[in-house]
């Protein structure tokens, strides 16, 4: 990262204030949820409430310099980002949250390891996608059977390793 | 007993065959992730914690603590292989490893790599201990105020003492915590921030924050940056062999780095990155041959290779002793210990010595088997390195998710993977540290409950807090770490603290 950059003209930092506004909203609602809890908190003085309400507080404060520091400063250049490959990724978990129940965790996994390799550059899913489904089926076989671990099964499963 | 009985106990223990396997498991797995580029220790036993619900408790923490161990051995092949670090602690190590591999003395470089790492691990392991009931001793006197104390400086140096911004830190560390308020009060059962969500009463599972942060996070930020990312790997040419001169220039930094490791472990100063640098500091100052730092002096491999082991060993200090985890690594090892009802502390010595002291004694064993993985069979993780990106990442991602889907198979979950996943990749676009969120997150409730109880005690009394010279002199040095980096910053000094910023391992 180019950290030690002068500050390009006067450009405030823009991100700084996006990430400000983001910590007061969050700090925001957890004073709004830490007052709305009734608790005076007994003999220490302070309750459940008190503690949401601290820290939001603190992440106001941390707001505030954020803006404090966006103005100051200037932006600091970030490196160019590619969006493609963070969409593939981001639609890879997409796809296998919502394929998981009805299709099972072998197919929907396998569209998930498809789409990472896509984001990585191996964009041809006639391979990918039965590499996946098949790494995923092993990966079934091992951790749903062998160590009992609980994962949701489709007619996939159901097929190879029984009901 | 002494603490001698108790460790041979303990070897007892650990030579069960079965034990045995969990920790060549562990380092095994441990020494492949270390290598690999791109996924660490913390997210490897953060991957394991759901798998291993229904096996061993003291099995699968040795496994665990394994691969914490191996992490520390394997991240060294790829800083001096590939130029890359393989996990945090080994970027020092790239400085110069990699220059003695491109000069095309890869071997001896990795041998005094792993041969440090062995004399570190072992020597730390043993002063881990020795040192160990004498810190549960003096932490039987602790009172609530004392363990507040410890966590908020546990806090400071986690996020605010070194990096370059403390604002970025003590961010990181809020929202950590501010997620840590999710779900029920563990005091009053008053349900806190979840919305009549019902998953959301549980809070947020610390293995699938540390998951999204590390593994989906990593993930997206690799991908979006521009093509061309794959460097070369520099072949081992000869043999792995260290030279007479290499041996005699290796065992004063293996020893040097041991003595400053340990201790930066021990205390909650932060993890083994910091201790790796400032080791390199040292060896760059004692050296008889200055000159050949930067152009693959083998000191420099030596020193903070040794060092980064004997910080991972240091860390297992407060963790075992305190419960206080300081690196994030140790603070899912730490949902490791609750995942099987077991509290690590003082009381966890006296409940369970045979479970603490197995752990301890398979660290050593461990250590001998790192030793043999990381020297004669250097050759095998080397080709680990030349698994393609687009292979590697989607295996990651789809083991990722394993764990979740494997401990609660909901939409709710797999969407906070998403939604945690996402931030993470804009923490990281963005420079802020990733692992006082982790700490936030299961440090905070303790650290409040403490607060509370320390507070009911003194009936409201806030001044109970320093009543003590104890916990007054842990806040004070708390308050001086958060307030003395950024006066060194504002005096133009920060470009120090920015190369020693602590990072996720």
């Amino acid at each position: 990262m180019s950290g030690f950059e002068p500050a390009t003209g006067r450009r405030p930092d823009g991100a700084a204030f996006i990430i400000a506004a983001v910590l007061a909203a969050l700090g925001t609602l957890l004073i709004w949820q830490g007052r709305a809890i009734p608790d005076k908190g007994g003999y220490a003085g302070i309750g459940s409430g008190d503690l949401p309400v601290f820290i939001g507080i603190c992440l106001w404060a941390l707001a505030v310099a954020h803006v404090w520091k966006g103005l100051r400063h200037g932006a600091t250049g970030i490196p160019r980002q590619q969006p493609v490959p963070v969409m593939f990724i981001i639609g890879g978990l997409a796809l296998q949250l919502l394929l998981l129940k009805p299709l099972g965790f072998s197919i929907a996994s396998g569209l998930l390891f498809a789409c990472t390799a896509a984001a990585f550059g191996k964009r041809n899913f006639a391979i990918s996608l039965p590499v996946g489904i098949g790494f995923a089926l092993v990966v079934y076989g091992v951790f749903d059977q062998l160590l009992k671990l609980n994962l949701p099964a489709g007619f996939l499963e159901t097929l190879i390793f029984g009901g | 007993m002494t603490t001698f009985d108790f460790l041979l106990q303990g070897l007892g223990t650990a030579l069960d065959p079965l034990i045995l396997m969990y920790a060549l498991i562990g380092v095994t797995l441990g020494t492949a992730v270390g290598v690999l580029p791109g996924i660490g220790p913390a997210l490897t036993v953060a991957l394991l914690l759901p798998v291993t619900y229904g096996l061993d408790p003291a099995g699968s923490l040795i496994m665990f603590a394994g691969i914490y161990y191996g992490g520390m051995y394997g991240g060294s092949t790829t800083s001096i292989l590939l130029n890359t670090p393989g996990e945090s602690a080994s970027i020092v190590t790239a400085l110069e490893g990699n220059k003695m591999a491109r000069a095309g003395r890869g071997g001896p470089a990795l041998a005094t790599a792993a041969i440090g790492s062995f004399v570190a691990g072992l020597l730390a392991t043993l002063a881990l201990a020795f040192l160990a009931p004498h810190i549960v001793k003096l932490a039987l006197v602790f009172g609530p105020r004392e363990y507040f104390a410890l966590m908020v400086l546990a806090f400071v140096t986690v996020s605010a003492a070194f990096g370059e911004s403390t604002m970025k830190g003590l961010t990181s560390l809020f929202v950590g915590l501010a997620l840590a308020i999710v779900g029920i009060d563990g005091l009053t059962g008053q349900a806190r921030l979840s919305f009549g969500v019902p998953q959301l009463l549980d809070g947020i599972e610390v293995t699938t924050l540390a998951v999204a942060m590390f593994a989906v996070g990593e993930a997206l930020f690799v991908s979006a940056q521009a093509a061309g990312l794959q460097d070369k790997v520099h072949a081992i040419k000869g043999s792995v062999a260290m030279t007479r001169e290499d041996w005699s220039r290796s065992w004063r930094p293996w020893l040097r780095g041991t003595a400053i490791g340990f201790p930066i472990g021990a205390m909650p100063a932060g993890g083994a990155d910091i201790a790796s640098f400032l080791s390199y500091g040292a060896e760059k100052r004692f050296a008889k041959h200055p000159e050949e730092f930067g152009h693959g002096a083998i000191e420099g491999v030596a020193g903070p290779e040794a060092a980064n082991n004997a910080a991972a060993a240091g860390t297992l200090v407060p963790l075992l002793t305190l419960g206080l985890p300081t690196t994030a690594t140790a603070a899912i090892m730490l949902a490791g210990f609750q995942q099987f009802g077991l509290q690590p502390g003082p009381l966890l010595f006296a409940t369970a010595p045979q479970l603490v002291w197995g752990l301890i004694a398979s660290l050593l064993i461990a250590n001998v088997m790192l030793l043999v993985l990381n020297l004669p069979l250097i050759r095998l993780w080397v080709k680990l390195l030349t698994i393609p990106r687009p292979w590697l990442y989607a295996g990651i991602l789809l083991f990722a998710t394993l764990g979740t889907i494997g401990l609660n198979p909901s939409p709710v979950e797999l969407s906070m993977l998403m939604i945690f996943g996402v931030m993470g990749y804009l923490m990281r676009l963005h420079a802020y540290p990733i692992a006082p969120v982790v700490v936030g997150l299961i440090l905070g409730p303790m650290a409040e409950a403490q607060l509370r109880r320390a507070l009911s005690i003194s009936q409201g009394d806030w001044s109970t807090l320093v009543s003590t010279p104890l916990a007054a002199g842990l806040l004070l040095v708390a308050l001086a770490a958060l307030v003395i980096p950024p006066l060194m910053r504002w005096r133009g000094k920060g470009a120090v603290l920015a190369q020693i910023a602590g990072d996720e391992d």
